[in-house]
């Protein structure tokens, strides 16, 4: 969010040069791209099916047929890892998908008009930040009932101000520029140098916050699963395991275990990589280290 | 204000403190009628909501005499907000009860786990950023920034079943859930709110002491740090007296900000451990459709993370002398 990250607009040649030495960059990319072939092979192939029941094979410990052994109902740990995936991934990727898309045009907007316009949209931005997107989860979820497309409203809505924010910030940094004076000058409307200049220039930072709001996402909506909030049973959910593993814990521990590990090892893939990004896109940073 | 009025320019110290104060009003009135239109407004009949669509007419029409439901949605706004201003929240359909006492009985389980949690994580996240921040690029630093990392990274939730699993089903040192009250000694009501505590302390000690880390090397790296050790400052003294001061600005928006998610965090570890505070009746209330809880515990919640955001804005003014001064 510095000046200087603007300097670089778009990823160039020298990215994956800078990318490839960048520790956090490839721990993370290796971590958030294993989970995302897991829940791509769930589509065509798991070890066993999720949804058969086999209770005469009901929370047996590591073996060689099932590595993660098998929950109260027999079903195959990891297969249900491997599709409980699916639910966090799709839900965190619409979530941010709807803060880009609202958030972002009215940051851009907000920052081209100044002014009141401006103080008005930042005003609502901070009424938003006043509702935990948890709490806005209980709020639909009270009225509508609780389900995998609720949680992603929910969260989702939280998402709008942070991209607003980001975006806005970015741009405002930028208008004052010799370029931005220049297209100006030259008669550009100012929607067409919001699309033309500016968004091109914002691109890394809002890569790098998606990262971060991913990861955010995918603890959002284990939590909403954990509270039955969220992805609805039968389908797997790794909230959803730990809530069923919790009564069970004395007598099979490694229930609670992996679905956490699942958790654990996405979040901190996305925030590495978050991080390998900025620091990769921030050519400030990158002399400094 | 002593510390404004001493610097000789208390009115305008008082104008930035009206201002926030005013922008805090209006949040709470924006937010009041937000929380109003969502609850009242959309779902259509609420008296039909909660009662379920099984609910015969009469039954269905008498909640709405009882809750008002008769009358003009504007007039019905006024009266709830103005009800909330007095401390009165309504009745709760399931408990028959005032909400109000409701809320009452469940603050003094939350309040307590909320504030337990964030002295923790301000105990433990300040010193090792500080820490971290003084020995950059260091192994010290690698190994708490990778801790740090980590917590980030693990659920609240999860790290109250592995908690629970050690502390309490393990070496049975707490309770792994449940509230016994206060009424049987401090120490006792303390003991099960550690593990709730920790667990909800844990992820936001991680991303202060990230950020208290990196606000401080933003401040090392300025030119005033520069001159203050050029003169012959040593660099302990440098760091308390001229880096720390400056940093606490992110710190003290971070604070804030995690405040709001303290609460949004204590719905889930309620559940976790059974512990009868505000999440849960508000968890609770869900599953019952009592919407008129769900509503005065979300706007209860919702204010105090609007009061507490203008508080932190109020006390950039005691940390911060220029904007004391340009206010």
């Amino acid at each position: 969010m510095t000046d200087a990250a603007l300097d670089q607009p778009l990823p160039d040649d020298g990215f994956w040069r800078h990318a490839l030495r960048n520790r956090s960059f490839v721990i993370g990319a290796v971590l958030t791209l294993l989970i995302a072939t897991m829940a791509l092979v769930s589509f065509f192939w798991t070890p066993y099916s999720v949804f058969e029941l086999a209770v005469a094979n009901r929370m047996k410990g590591l073996s060689a047929e099932h590595w993660f052994g098998t929950d109260h109902f027999g079903r195959d740990l990891l297969s249900m890892i491997m599709v409980g995936a699916r639910a966090s991934i799709a839900v965190a990727v619409v979530a941010v998908g709807i803060g880009i898309v609202l958030g972002v045009p009215l940051g851009c907007y907000a920052a081209a008009r100044g002014g009141w316009i401006d103080e008005a949209l930042m005003r609502v931005n901070d009424l938003v930040f006043a509702f935990p997107a948890l709490l806005s989860a209980v709020m639909i979820t009270a009225i509508f009932g609780p389900s995998a497309t609720n949680a992603i409203i929910a969260i989702g809505i939280f998402n709008i101000p942070v991209f607003a924010r980001v975006a806005r910030a970015g741009a405002l940094s930028l208008w004052p520029r010799e370029f931005i004076l220049a297209a100006r000058a030259a008669g550009k409307s100012k929607g067409l140098i919001t699309v033309e200049h500016i968004l091109p220039n914002i691109i890394s930072l809002l890569l790098v916050q998606g990262t971060i709001q991913f990861a955010l996402g995918i603890l959002a909506e284990a939590g909403l699963s954990y509270l039955g909030l969220g992805t609805q049973p039968p389908m797997p959910s790794w909230g959803r395991m730990l809530f069923d593993a919790q009564t069970r814990m004395m007598a099979a521990p490694h229930l609670a275990l992996f679905p956490g590990f699942a958790i654990v090892l996405t979040v901190l893939g996305l925030n590495l990589l978050g991080d390998g990004l900025r620091d990769i896109l921030d050519p400030r940073l990158r002399r400094v280290r | 204000m002593a510390v404004g009025l001493a610097s000789g320019r208390p009115f305008l110290m008082i104008a930035y403190i009206l201002k926030r104060l005013l922008i805090g009003a209006a949040t709470l009135l924006l937010a009041s009628a937000v929380v109003f239109a969502v609850m009242e407004v959309l779902p259509g009949d609420p008296a039909q909501v909660m009662l379920g669509m099984s609910a015969t007419p009469e039954a269905t029409a008498n909640l709405r005499e009882q809750m008002g439901l008769d009358q003009p949605l504007m007039w019905r706004y006024i009266s709830w907000v103005g009800g909330l201003l007095v401390g009165d929240f309504g009745r709760s359909y399931t408990y028959s009860a005032p909400v109000s006492s409701l809320i009452a009985e469940r603050l003094v389980v939350s309040l307590p786990l909320a504030l337990m949690s964030l002295v923790l994580s301000t105990v433990i996240a300040i010193p090792v950023g500080i820490f971290s921040a003084a020995r950059r690029g260091r192994l010290p630093d690698s190994i708490a920034m990778g801790t740090a990392q980590l917590g980030v990274a693990i659920p609240n939730f999860w790290f109250a079943l592995l908690l629970i699993y050690v502390f309490a089903v393990g070496l049975q040192l707490v309770p792994s859930g449940g509230f016994p009250g206060w009424g049987g000694g401090i120490w006792n009501g303390l003991k099960s709110l550690i593990l709730p505590s920790v667990a909800l302390a844990l992820p936001q000690a991680a991303i202060l002491a990230r950020v208290t880390r990196s606000a401080l090397l933003d401040v090392l790296g300025e030119d005033y740090i520069r001159t203050a050790r050029a003169k012959g400052l040593p660099r302990g003294r440098v760091l308390r007296r001229h880096a720390l001061r400056n940093a606490m600005i992110p710190v003290l928006t971070i604070l804030g900000l995690q405040f709001a998610f303290l609460l949004a965090g204590t719905i889930i570890i309620e559940n976790v451990f059974y512990l009868p505070g505000l999440g849960r009746l508000v968890f609770q209330s869900i599953t019952q459709r009592d919407l008129i809880v769900v509503e005065g515990v979300v706007m209860l919640l919702v204010a105090s993370v609007i009061i507490v955001n203008v508080l932190v804005d109020l006390a950039y003014a005691l940390v911060d002398p220029r904007l004391r001064e340009a206010a």
